[in-house]
């Protein structure tokens, strides 16, 4: 908003030094300026305030009561339930489950997917269906895929009955029920889901490279590996550095999925803040403490994401697209 | 019936309640309208499906002939939304005029809104037929809510199971339950189903300790005062500490959910994959539709139940049950009489036999009606809450919200193995504190 603004003062300035005498016009442009600002960005800027501002300040005043979502807001806390939510030992290790699962993306599903990217942009036969095929998983909604999966990984169902064809009977696990195995377990069913997303991400990004830079390196004599390493991953930055911040949001936001399949158990070893928040809000009526989780969540969430714009998006940002994304 | 619980998981819902919440509570209108006398009554309920919708919607019709002036306006809603959809709605200005009630500790903390209405002055010449089961629908004396069946829990065994392993008659006591859980493990069969996933079957075992382990008394003020800090809840912990060490569960069973799909440990008692279950008297109803409907009619008879063994030494009544009901509220601005009029109408003898013998509730609010119990398990059933001196109700209903599920989730952990008997009484006692 404060780059429009800035534009706009910008663009008005030498106006003003050149052409004193056209006032009248310049106040009837910038009104229609005004004009058209309100009409294009008021809705937006109002569904904005209204339903992502406004609920995060009331999540917030929420808080700071002890308040089962009955009756008026009547016992004031303080920072009480704020307090309680971060010494809240269940609250700490969701967190960790869900920087786990960040660190687990970058580690395991961005090599893949980068690999994954680079086979399916070679031209080869099948390769459009091919990649349909790694993107179909992320079309289905989460509810279908914790229900999918569900039923592979029942004890004697279908992964386990793979696992023993294929010799490796050993292997099999209490994939759920198992509290040292369950998070991973998710982080499969996770990178499952959302690992086509990643890949169709990082082959919009391929195809942006030009050719002429492959030709030549190849004129040059340089090894296929060279090529990659030197001018498809560099080139390749800016969009990882947008999978990164989509993996790293989506991890810490992570819910659907587990819900349904545990319901963040058992004995909250796969819980995660956002099954943290839903548990304490609306399955224990404590509307005050739950709203505080929500208000810790958004505030680690935004600092992430603040970071991450400032230091890492920023160099793509500038001058490649528009200053106002910033 | 499986809607009859809270907890019941079906987690995909959690969203649809997220967006329900969302979308307010539009769709109620108060009743009292027009001049000319007549009125709508707007109902919410969590029966969604066949056949206890069915059997409402029956009743209603029936009503609004014997009643021209009063009609209805149902609204269905799954049973998951449901306490996020009433929550907001009690909260709000436009509260349905009848609504679905769990009574207990549930409906205290809904009493906070000050719209639920005091049936007292309309339902006081007739209540007493319930017995005294309507009492855990008062507070403070007063009747916010009038149960229209009873549930109680207890083990669902299959006959046949147990005579494969050279059982012969249903466990009386605690060390019979496990020297036959001994035999049936010898026999390859599972003993005992439980759908921990979803942490208030688990909580059924500590409930039931509890409930052996302290006097009447003691857990009557346990739920008056919202505190377990009688050593007897300890003891209870301890109970089910000393039970999981006998290894009597499925595999796995850490995220079997109770009712849903053939996995469940419903499905698997229904499927004779385990010979026990400890669940309320509704199981039959959720088992019926988990296995093919050839296989449950053949099967029908090998189903029993057994009342939840006796504790030897334990200072508490052996005799006293674990359970709960289902029921309706009115809001404050539901047109009186009408609302409490219509509730009266669902506890007729006629209106009664018709929820037990086709809706399948579970046991009927009216004993008059309890003729209509068509298992012979659920007569079984009847016996017993004949002789209890004293039904408690599952405590994570009885007690506040918060306080229940705080008691399930710590009896969660001890199933997983990651409490201890001192951490259950420590949850219940710091939720209570919250109060």
């Amino acid at each position: 908003m404060t780059e429009l603004r800035d534009a706009t003062a910008a663009a008005e300035q030498p106006a003003a030094a050149v052409a004193p005498l056209s006032q009248p016009a310049r106040r009837r442009r910038s009104r229609r300026e005004l004009v058209e600002l309100v009409v294009l960005l008021g809705p937006a800027l109002t569904l904005f305030a209204g339903f992502v501002l406004l609920p995060i300040g009331i999540a917030a005043y929420y808080g700071l009561f002890n308040w089962s979502g009955y009756g008026p807001l009547s016992d004031f806390t303080g920072l009480h339930n704020y307090r309680l939510v971060l010494a809240d030992p269940v609250f700490r290790a969701s967190l960790w489950h869900n920087v786990i699962i960040a660190l687990l993306s970058l580690i395991i599903q961005l090599p893949i997917s980068i690999a994954i990217a680079l086979l399916l942009n070679r031209r080869m036969r099948g390769g459009s269906f091919l990649r349909m095929a790694v993107f179909a998983p992320y079309v289905v909604s989460q509810a279908t895929t914790a229900v999918l999966w569900l039923l592979l990984l029942e004890p004697g169902g279908f992964v386990d009955e793979l696992l023993k064809a294929a010799g490796l009977g050993g292997l099999v696990q209490d994939w759920l029920a198992d509290p040292t195995i369950v998070l991973y377990t998710m982080f499969v069913v996770l990178t499952w889901q959302f690992i086509g997303f990643g890949i169709i991400l990082l082959l919009a990004g391929l195809q942006g490279i030009p050719r002429e830079l492959h030709e030549a390196a190849g004129i040059d004599g340089a090894s296929a590996w060279a090529t990659t390493r030197h001018i498809t991953l560099p080139l390749l930055g800016p969009t990882i550095r947008i999978w990164i911040f989509l993996s790293m949001i989506g991890s810490l936001q992570v819910f659907d999925l587990v819900w349904i399949m545990t319901l963040g158990g058992p004995a909250d070893a796969s819980s995660t803040m956002v099954s943290y928040m839903i548990f304490f809000g609306f399955h224990s009526l404590e509307f005050g403490y739950g709203s505080a989780a929500a208000v810790i969540l958004f505030v680690i969430s935004f600092a992430f994401a603040f970071l991450y714009q400032r230091f890492a998006l920023r160099r793509d940002t500038e001058g490649a697209l528009t200053r106002a994304v910033r | 019936m499986r809607s009859s619980r809270k907890y019941v998981a079906v987690a995909a819902a959690a969203a649809a309640a997220l967006a329900l919440a969302a979308c307010g509570s539009s769709g109620s209108s108060s009743g009292g309208n027009s001049a000319s006398g007549k009125i709508t009554l707007t109902w919410w309920s969590n029966a969604n499906a066949n056949p206890l919708l069915g059997v409402f919607q029956k009743l209603m019709k029936e009503y609004h002939a014997s009643h021209p002036k009063v009609s209805f306006s149902y609204v269905p809603i799954q049973n998951e939304s449901y306490d996020t959809k009433i929550q907001v709605a009690l909260q709000g200005d436009n509260p349905p005029d009848i609504f679905f009630q769990r009574g207990g500790g549930y409906m205290a903390t809904q009493l906070k809104s000050g719209k639920l209405e005091n049936l007292t002055p309309y339902v006081s010449s007739w209540i007493s037929e319930l017995g005294a089961e309507a009492a855990a629908w008062q507070i403070n004396g007063r009747q916010y809510g009038i149960p229209y069946d009873l549930h109680s829990v207890g083990f669902w065994y299959r006959k046949d199971l147990f005579a494969r392993a050279g059982i012969t008659s249903p466990p009386a006591t605690m060390p019979e339950l496990e020297s036959d859980i001994v035999k049936l493990k010898a026999a390859h069969i599972v003993p005992i189903a439980v759908g921990s996933k979803d942490q208030w079957p688990d909580a059924f075992y500590y409930d039931y300790f509890a409930v052996r382990e302290c006097s009447i008394a003691t857990l009557k003020s346990a739920i008056k005062t919202v505190s377990a800090s009688n050593p007897c809840f300890l003891k209870a912990g301890s109970d089910v500490t000393a039970f999981m060490a006998k290894n009597p569960f499925q595999p796995a069973f850490l995220n079997t959910p109770a009712q849903v799909g053939a996995g469940s440990s419903a499905g698997l008692v229904a499927s004779g994959k385990a010979a026990m279950e400890l669940q309320g008297d509704w199981d039959p109803s959720v088992m019926e539709a988990l296995v093919p409907s050839s296989q449950w009619k053949a099967d029908i008879n090998d189903i029993g139940w057994f009342p939840f063994p006796a504790v030897p030494g334990a200072p508490g009544n052996s005799q006293v049950l674990l359970g709960g009901g289902d029921g309706n509220s009115c809001s404050t601005s539901a047109p009186e009489p009408a609302c409490a009029d219509f509730l009266e109408y669902l506890e007729t003898a006629s209106s009664q036999k018709l929820l037990v013998a086709t809706a399948n509730v579970g046991l009927p609010a009216n004993p008059a009606a309890s003729s209509a119990l068509t298992l012979p398990a659920e007569q079984t059933i009847l016996a017993a809450t004949k002789q209890t001196p004293y039904i408690q109700e599952y405590f994570d209903l009885a007690w506040p919200t918060n306080v229940g599920s705080a008691l399930d989730a710590a009896v969660a952990n001890m199933f997983a193995g990651k409490a201890t008997p001192q951490d259950i009484v420590s949850a219940i006692n710091q939720a209570a504190a919250q109060q």
